[in-house]
């Protein structure tokens, strides 16, 4: 059953009309429904297609009541459906409470839904949650008169379940057509993939042929499902709902910060639904956060700590043992020139807080960063100066929040493509378009399907172009940003010179709103937790003397090291160089850094490393000590959103022996003689409350600028590449469900008309780091002299098998 | 046709006439001359035109055509459109078939003087898809009135332009309803829209948009013609003006008759010649399968808006159908019932489930199974569809079955005593009387 919760944030005089709703005055808002009026009285009146986030449908005709009064004087001759008529002012309304007409209207609407309804609830998912059968309870007869008649009733059939797409199956023997599945698909995000096919009793959801439902956000039609009808095929006959038990818990896929819910029965995570936040993610969530959880149940999951023996072997070992060896070499290496540290975007806040106290109190370091990925030093500056410590109540005022993006007149995406890379805003920025009238621009090389989706305006970019674009929006004729637009700044951005810093002189002199979207769930908290190699938590300067006595103050030591620390590409520069000596690497996959072969040798030249990770990869057996640490379903914790909104949850799963980060990193510390004064998340959160952000002066951007040279340079050099992550992708957080994985978009090298036109279907590419062949796909407004490949669909990665983003490749056709 | 007084041919004046379907003979007599009279008058003249001859929709629902024109909003900066609903589909319904056959071009300039009322510059035909000759002579015509500058830009000098689009449907009774039909002509599934926003306000293309009866808008040119009073003079008070009654069934003469509305049944079956030789009426439908049906009794009503509704029942379309004592009232409401079951559009569940349901408990019924219990149970499920569906399909399914309990549930009743249809099936047919059970 769906309810909805009064909008949050309507502020104003809101006109109201006064209603009577079995014969109870209630104040609601002008143009509420009276089916929501009635909640406001505590009547649930039952229903199916109604959904409070889908335009009304009037479809199943089980929530009609009677209406003595219209407001006018006069009333509705028959039962009204309350889930499409409006309140009038002095309307008068029975509900099956009060009204015996109400109550049989609604108990004839459901006897005809349950005719043909087959009666399989014993096998059904849906059963024990279902509001069919719920509500066949509450407002229906006990015996079914179907029988009765002549040779009894004969129901319709069908055979059983058809698959919409390698996800999700339907059952249109159990479907009572309510159209929420179909309205959800076409209203909220624009992936009209199903429809109702046929007619009368024979009436159906259907796809059409070689198209099935492939929207990113699919799952979430299982969900608002009021029957059994839509199963996954990840969930289907796996368990029963009353054998669930649920748990609240934060989305660890991108940094959305969506709510969900986590289903587990015995220690294992059965299904994940979306939560209902709507401030957040409303409720929906893209099927990565649905189904992507397997990955923490998969055979190399590291589940003791292990130390490399005298023989050169990785053996198990004892914690005592492992964090003493752990101990012992890293103090060693921080002898032998110094410890680098260098984190993944997996981190909760309060992990990635242990990191960057570690890095400072144990290692006496600031080479620390989360940035696992290319990343630059304006990157840095600019996140210093505009992001960090920023938040929807924070100290530097209000930062942009989910909300904003509806009141925005206009919102500029560089850097960033959300339907792929934070499904939340994409839903978000589609209502706001579609809603709101809020307008939206997007600097990239083509227009993508989700940006036709948002009904987004293209700001044709090649990339390392994208500084240019960003400073013609001052004042632009068509595209004018000023102080009611917000800018979203992807973090892909980093691999331009000179695009941050033209984004921090748009907004500095238009007056518009900036937030940074990260892609991983961790790295907004990592951010405000220091672990960069320029800031200590709450956003205090490394080089600002003041900062870092406070923050010492706050750890109880003397001093913090004063020298500003090497970021991820230094860290592994220097350790290629044999400047430091040991490394503290967590959850960083080396196929996402800048230079893969590089930190992959420098992994393996360092002297002593030290890996926490949740399943055993290159990095750990490359380790002289391996830690296991607790998947996020096992700890609690707070992710920070986008917006810097923290995000904290509860562990789902009690696994006594599944340790966050945080307790390994005590643990070494404490061998190390620098105790970090925690042991447990609480005490990590009150120590992070304790020390607070920074409420000094803030650390100022120092302005790149863009190198002169037109990117596009000479044709005859090749073709730039653009490339990003497409949501579902080749992610190590992504496995274990092949359902999942056939529903990501298949690899492809988009690339303008000519160029296809030229070389056919298939095309190769050749970069610095290797060549890789895809098959091709036209694009009609690509920009010239680009191509676009996903990052991570195919090989090892673009960034092990091709070239570095931006850079020129060469193509050519078929697999030569 | 004795009593030809009585008759008052206006659009089926020329249907006799050679080649009436050709621009040369509507225009040799007399046509387009009400389009030229009303390309000189102010718009709102010829709405008032309308209004005043208490013209009502030939449709079925009777709804004021000039009351539904004066509700486009003229401020709307959004184009107007006018809709011809000519998806005939209700059973026993023929009349805009044989008029846009026979006089398509009466329909043509009806749909240019309404659009020039309504300041729409684009006018749809939605012709029933299964008629394809009606389709084509329709498609004929409005080529034709292009052809003679009745179409087009400038219409006459008058500055007005109009383009027609004739449309053909795809199959569905449901697209007869006005919403559903709009649907359709967008390109999308043909099911009723939600309302508020009603289509005068955001119809086609969420335009203001007319959506009118065949009939209807053939009725326009004889009012610029004639004058608002010559057509409120026909009729009765409240129900002014001519329709077409179509008669079909057990009568000597099935076919149109064009009478002023209030005329009576036993009149149309005087003009008919009689019923079937020997057998006398038994039951019939007043407007098409979705009014309630009636008896012997009803034959003196006058057949107008208010005498049908006093009686229960509806104008409808004026598809009088008529069946004599040898007809199972049983048999004939299954094979409506049938009909409803199939061209539910399914949207909603009362009518969806409902007629599933209704069919399956009347056959029984007619095989002579179940109990008179079933009977209070069809009555109950008719309750629940009734005013519980979405759009009218629904209503009209319950139709034919509570009228046909009310006055024939000994009927009904009979089937169960007797394990079946007391009555020879195949008497009721045209060769009934050589084909007997007895004597098969």
């Amino acid at each position: 059953m769906t309810t909805t919760p009064e909008k949050a944030g309507t502020q104003g005089a809101v006109e109201t009309v006064s209603v009577t709703i079995d014969g109870v005055q209630v104040d609601v808002p002008k143009d509420t429904l009276v089916i929501r009026a009635a909640e406001q009285i505590g009547v649930q009146i039952p229903r199916f297609c109604d959904h409070p986030l889908l335009a009304p449908a009037g479809a199943c005709r089980q929530c009609l009541v009677e209406v003595p009064d219209a407001g006018n004087g006069r009333g509705f001759p028959k039962p009204q459906a309350s889930c499409t008529l409006p309140v009038a002012d002095g309307m008068v309304v029975n509900t099956q409470a009060t009204s015996e007409s109400a109550d049989k209207a609604q108990q004839g609407v459901m006897e005809f839904l349950l005719i043909n309804h087959p009666l399989d609830c014993p096998v059904c998912d849906k059963g024990g949650e279902c509001p069919l059968q719920n509500q066949a309870m509450s407002n229906g007869r006990g015996e079914s008169r179907f029988v009765g008649s002549g040779s009894g009733g004969v129901k319709r059939t069908f055979p059983k379940p058809i698959n919409l797409s390698p996800q999700v199956l339907l059952d249109r023997e159990r479907c009572i057509v309510c159209q929420r599945c179909t309205r959800f698909a076409e209203e909220i995000p624009g992936d009209p993939f199903i429809a109702l096919v046929e007619r009368g009793a024979q009436q159906q959801i259907g796809i059409a042929e070689n198209a099935p439902f492939l929207s990113y956000f699919a799952g979430n039609t299982i969900q608002i499902c009021p029957v059994g009808a839509l199963t996954s095929e990840s969930y289907r006959f796996r368990s029963r709902p009353f054998d669930l038990v649920s748990s609240p818990a934060v989305a660890e896929h991108d940094a959305c910060g969506s709510a969900i819910r986590v289903d587990h029965r015995r220690g294992k995570v059965m299904r994940r639904l979306a939560g209902n936040d709507p401030e957040v993610n409303e409720e929906w969530i893209t099927d990565k956060d649905r189904f992507a959880f397997t990955y923490a149940t998969e055979p190399d999951r590291l589940t003791y700590p292990q130390v490399r023996d005298a023989g050169g072997a990785l053996r198990p070992a004892s914690w005592p043992e492992a964090f003493s060896v752990a101990a012992r070499g890293l103090a060693d290496a921080r002898a032998a020139g110094g410890v680098g540290v260098l984190t993944g975007g997996r981190l909760t806040g309060e992990d990635a807080y242990a990191y960057s106290k570690f890095a400072r109190v144990a290692l006496g370091t600031n080479d620390i960063d989360f940035r696992a990925r290319p990343h630059s030093a304006e990157e840095a500056d600019f996140l210093a100066a505009h992001v960090v410590a920023t938040g929807p109540d924070g100290p530097a005022g209000g930062s942009v929040t989910y909300g904003d993006l509806e009141s925005a007149a206009t919102v500029v995406l560089v850097g960033f493509e959300p339907e792929d890379e934070a499904g939340a805003i994409f839903l978000r920025l589609r209502k706001a378009a579609l809603h709101s009238g809020t307008r939206v621009l997007s600097i990239a090389p083509f227009t993508t399907r989700g940006l036709s989706k948002m009904h987004g305006t293209l700001i044709p970019t090649a990339p390392g172009d994208e500084p240019g674009a960003i400073s013609s929006l001052l004042g632009h004729a068509e595209h004018g940003v000023d102080a009611t637009s917000v800018i979203l700044v992807g973090e892909r951005l980093a691999t331009v010179p000179g695009a941050f810093s033209a984004v921090a002189d748009l907004v500095a002199k238009s007056g518009a709103r900036v937030a940074w979207v990260p892609r991983r769930a961790g790295d907004r908290g990592a951010l405000e937790t220091g672990c960069l190699p320029t800031l200590l938590p709450g956003g205090r300067p490394v080089a600002d003397a003041q900062a870092r006595v406070d923050a010492a103050t706050a750890w109880g030591v003397d001093s913090l090291p004063e020298k500003a620390g090497r970021d991820s590409d230094a860290i592994v520069a220097a350790l290629g160089a044999g400047e430091l000596a040991g490394l503290v690497i967590g959850g960083v996959d080396p196929a996402d850094t800048a230079d893969p072969a590089a930190t992959t040798a420098a992994i393996e030249r360092a002297r002593f490393v030290v890996a926490l990770d949740v399943r055993a990869s290159d990095v750990t057996r490359a380790a002289d000590v391996v830690f296991p640490v607790a998947p996020v379903v096992d700890k609690a914790g707070t992710y920070v959103n986008w917006e810097g909104r923290p995000r904290p949850f509860e562990a789902v799963l009690g696994a006594p022996s599944s340790l966050p980060d945080l307790r390994v990193l005590a643990g070494i510390a404490e061998e190390l003689g620098a105790t970090l004064g925690f042991r447990t998340v609480a005490e990590v959160w009150s120590q992070m409350e304790d020390i607070g952000p920074w409420d000094g002066a803030r650390a100022t951007m120092t302005p790149v600028s863009a190198p002169t040279k037109d990117p596009l340079g000479d044709p005859a050099e090749g073709l730039l590449l653009s490339t990003w992550k497409q949501l579902l992708d080749q992610g190590t957080m992504q496995a274990g469900d092949k359902h999942l994985a056939a529903t990501a978009r298949p690899a492809v090298a988009k690339v303008g008309r000519t160029v296809y036109d030229a070389l056919g279907p298939t095309v190769t590419l050749t970069g610095e780091r290797g060549s890789v062949t895809l098959p091709a796909e036209p694009v009609d407004d690509m920009v010239d002299g680009v191509v676009w490949v996903p990052s991570n669909s195919s090989g090892l990665g673009l960034l092990t098998d091709l070239a570095p983003p931006g850079a020129r490749l060469t193509i050519s056709g078929g697999d030569a | 046709m004795s009593d030809v007084d009585t008759l008052t041919p206006v659009l089926t004046k020329d249907w006799g006439t050679d080649r009436s379907w050709t621009l040369p003979v509507y225009e040799s007599r007399g046509g387009y001359a009400s389009l030229k009279k009303a390309l000189t008058m102010a718009q709102d003249d010829i709405i008032a035109a309308v209004k005043d001859s208490g013209l009502r929709g030939r449709g079925g629902a009777g709804f004021p055509t000039g009351m539904k024109w004066s509700f486009i909003p003229q401020d709307n900066p959004k184009p107007k459109y006018l809709v011809v609903n000519a998806d005939e589909s209700e059973p026993g319904t023929c009349k805009d078939t044989p008029l846009m056959m026979a006089s398509p071009h009466v329909l043509v300039e009806g749909v240019i003087i309404s659009s020039f009322a309504i300041r729409a510059n684009t006018a749809f035909i939605y012709i029933r898809g299964e008629i394809l000759h009606v389709i084509r002579r329709v498609q004929a015509a409005v080529a034709e009135a292009y052809a003679a500058g009745h179409l087009g830009t400038n219409i006459h000098g008058s500055g007005y332009d109009l383009d027609i689009v004739v449309h053909a449907g795809a199959g569905a009774y449901i697209c007869g309803e006005e919403t559903a039909l709009l649907e359709g002509l967008e390109g999308r599934r043909g099911q009723p829209r939600l309302r508020p926003p009603f289509p005068a306000v955001a119809g086609l293309y969420a335009s203001p948009t007319v959506i009118n009866n065949v009939e209807s808008i053939a009725s326009v040119p004889s009012i610029i013609e004639h004058g608002a009073e010559w057509f409120a003079s026909m009729g009765t008070e409240k129900s002014k003006g001519y329709g077409i009654f179509s008669l079909s069934g057990h009568v000597t003469r099935p076919g149109q008759y064009e009478a002023p509305l209030g005329i009576t049944l036993r009149e149309l079956i005087d003009l008919s010649g009689g019923m079937r030789e020997g057998h006398q009426l038994k039951f019939w439908t007043p407007g098409g399968s979705s009014t309630p049906l009636l008896t012997d009794e009803h034959l003196d009503l006058p057949l107008d808006f208010e005498g049908m509704a006093g009686a229960g029942t509806m104008l409808g379309t004026r598809a009088i159908q008529l069946f004599d004592e040898t007809t199972c009232v049983v048999r004939a409401v299954l094979r409506w019932t049938e009909f409803y079951k199939h061209e539910s559009c399914g949207k909603c569940t009362p009518c969806r489930e409902g007629t599933w349901w209704l069919v399956q408990t009347l056959a029984a019924i007619e095989r002579g199974e179940g109990s008179e219990a079933d009977l209070d149970l069809l009555l109950d499920q008719c309750e629940n569809i009734l005013g519980r569906s979405f759009c009218a399909l629904g209503d009209g399914a319950t139709s034919p079955i509570s009228s046909s309990i009310q006055y024939f549930r000994d009927e009904y009743v009979a089937h169960l005593t007797h394990g079946g249809c007391p009555l020879d099936p195949a008497a009721s047919t045209v060769w009934g009387s050589s084909l007997t059970r007895s004597g098969a």
